[in-house]
């Protein structure tokens, strides 16, 4: 095989790796900061492929020109959901707070196929359809957006999580709760924040998502899964976790599809799972 | 006074099928109901019992139910051996997933069940032996109880349904009771305390999890004898993982009317829905279904038996 193949396969790799970890940082900040799952966030990711498309579809506003937009809408989103549901449920048992995001869950799925059904949309000849010649390689736009959008999301995240005033007050709060809220921190709102910013993350890899991958109600069900795995092999609440293994995956599953079977590129990732949770149970960068 | 009201349902139960011999709808709609019934007791086993909540159970029912189509269909064996295998392989899938994943605890646990449940699905869809995405359907034999298939007078289902129900319904009454029982729920409230009197959580819980994968399973089975077809999209979707898990936790998890209660509530929801908004696949039933799981958690964590317990207390409690 050239050189030039293997180019491009890592470079989608990466693209799809970079989409991977944003969704999984979404995740694992959430779960960092609150100790609670959200089992919806699949369907949190679905729902910002849907906005981008709808606004492609009525208005031809493109998803690079709609990702803020989104990005915003998710932020709003993720604020409802913690105090319409989570808030709600964070005194009762461990087992209320599963249920409750899986409720979600399992209600925007089935509100998508409600409102949507069980088609396949697409975003066609969008801003970034083509590819870009560099060289000798022939790269696709979108893939290159991904990584450079998600990098970028990715980037500002951090600045904000380990560089600001209020990424310090945040981390306080997951460190533990009782000591924030005795130094004046609104831990309420922290969590609040984490929602926000955790589904913004989503939004974002949502809308760089939807210039090459089509959206429908199960859409979100797929990429969670490959999130799980992230968060878990990166090591629950770690955001470089997330990161470095949302990358991996993404190779992993690249160059599986390419080297195996494209029916069967989820299995590796899968069986990296089972192994991680046999053999390093925190992850690579987790505290447990 | 408790046993003859049971008594009395069931001989209500035995003679229901009279009236509904020509009514083929609401028969369909009682036989669900007792299957669902059964895969609530399996899942409760494990998740209400023992505490570890499973969103995977789907795997198991695939499993049972793939076991005897294909033992039918490859060696041509009888389906009622094809429940004893299809029990056991569930079972023994059971204790192998568990080996793992007990190692996690809470979400962690949850999220690691969904992974293999949702990974077993998609080697299915690629698995040609077994029918691949076209799944499998099972050939039209002389219709008997030798052959666990009735095709003009659906009603032999009904009673083997709900024989299936009240066979799992007298076993989780018994666990209830026994020391077994006891164990799980010591497991699932306080595991460092049940370590502490020398019970180790993992071979109960494994015991746990085969009990409850391979009571599953045995229902996969015959909702493989009564439909005579099964895809990966059927019986090992994620979404009928949710269901399963969904029938106790809207009944009451941890108690024995719960799964009963869930699919009395559940399964007249998504028949009657389908009717209502009958060949839209639309899903109306996993919009009621999700909206309910979210209402309960925030308001009835302890479920619709939940609701009766709390009645009951407050009858009997006196003041002073």
């Amino acid at each position: 095989m050239s050189g030039d193949l293997l180019v491009q396969l890592f470079l989608s790799g990466i693209g799809m790796g970079f989409i991977f970890a944003l969704i999984a940082i979404g995740l694992t900040l959430i779960y960092g900061v609150m100790n609670v799952v959200n089992f919806a966030h699949g369907e949190f990711l679905m729902l910002s492929m849907y906005a981008s498309y709808l606004a492609f579809a009525t208005w031809g506003a493109d998803p690079v020109v709609t990702l803020p937009f989104v990005a915003v809408m998710m932020f709003v989103f993720g604020l409802l959901v913690y105090y319409l549901l989570v808030r709600r449920v964070m005194q009762g048992s461990m087992n209320s707070q599963i249920f409750a995001t899986f409720g979600l869950m399992v209600f925007m799925q089935a509100a998508a196929q409600f409102i949507m059904g069980a088609d396949y949309f697409a975003v066609r000849s969008g801003l970034l359809s083509g590819v870009l010649e560099v060289g000798p390689f022939t790269l696709p736009a979108p893939q290159l957006a991904a990584v450079v959008g998600a990098s970028t999301a990715t980037g500002a995240l951090y600045w904000l999580v380990f560089r600001t005033a209020t990424g310090r007050s945040l981390r306080a709060a997951s460190q533990d709760r009782q000591a924030a809220s005795t130094l004046g921190i609104n831990v309420d709102r922290m969590y609040a924040l984490a929602w926000g910013i955790g589904a913004a993350c989503v939004g974002i890899a949502g809308s760089l998502l939807s210039n090459f991958y089509p959206v429908f109600p199960r859409v979100g069900a797929m990429f969670v899964l490959i999130a799980y795995v992230a968060v878990a092999l990166g090591g629950f609440g770690s955001i470089h976790g997330a990161l470095v293994a949302g990358v991996i995956i993404g190779l992993l599953k690249v160059l599986a599809g390419f080297f195996i079977s494209s029916q069967l590129k989820f299995v590796p990732v899968y069986l990296l799972y089972l192994i991680v949770v046999l053999v390093r149970p925190r992850g690579l960068f987790g505290r447990l | 006074m408790k046993s003859l009201a049971l008594a009395g349902l069931l001989g209500v139960l035995l003679v229901v099928p009279l009236a509904l011999s020509d009514r083929p709808f609401e028969l369909r709609m009682m036989v669900v109901i007792f299957l669902y019934a059964m895969l609530g007791h399996g899942w409760n086993i494990l998740g209400g019992y023992a505490g570890q909540i499973s969103v995977g159970h789907g795997l198991f029912f695939g499993l049972g139910a793939y076991t005897s189509t294909v033992l039918s269909l490859k060696l041509g064996l009888n389906p009622w051996f094809g429940m004893a295998a299809g029990g056991a392989v569930a079972a023994a899938a059971g204790v192998l997933v568990g080996i793992p994943c007990f190692r996690l605890k809470g979400h962690y646990f949850v999220i690691a069940t969904l992974v293999v449940a949702e990974s077993a699905f998609q080697l299915f869809i690629a698995w040609d032996w077994v029918g691949g995405a076209m799944g499998l359907q099972l050939p039209v034999q002389e219709q008997g109880l030798l052959n666990l298939q009735f095709h003009r007078n659906k009603v032999p289902y009904y009673y083997i349904a709900l024989g299936l129900l009240a066979a799992v319904t007298a076993l989780v009454w018994w666990l209830e009771n026994s020391r077994f029982g006891y164990i799980l729920r010591a497991l699932r409230d306080d595991e460092e305390a049940a370590r502490s009197l020398g019970f180790s959580p993992a071979s109960y819980k494994l015991l746990a999890m085969a009990l409850s994968a391979g009571i599953v399973g045995i229902g996969g089975v015959f909702f493989a004898q009564y439909v005579l077809f099964i895809d990966p999209f059927s019986v090992l979707a994620l979404s009928f993982s949710v269901v399963i898990a969904l029938i106790p936790i809207l009944g009451g998890a941890g108690t024995v009317a719960g799964p009963i209660l869930g699919a009395i509530v559940l399964v007249p929801i998504s028949e009657y829905s389908r009717v209502l908004f009958s060949g839209t696949g639309r899903n109306v039933d996993l919009l009621i279904y999700g909206f309910l799981i979210m209402l309960i958690s925030v308001y009835r964590p302890d479920g619709l038996a939940g609701l009766f317990r709390a009645r009951r207390e407050r009858r009997e409690y006196v003041p002073g």
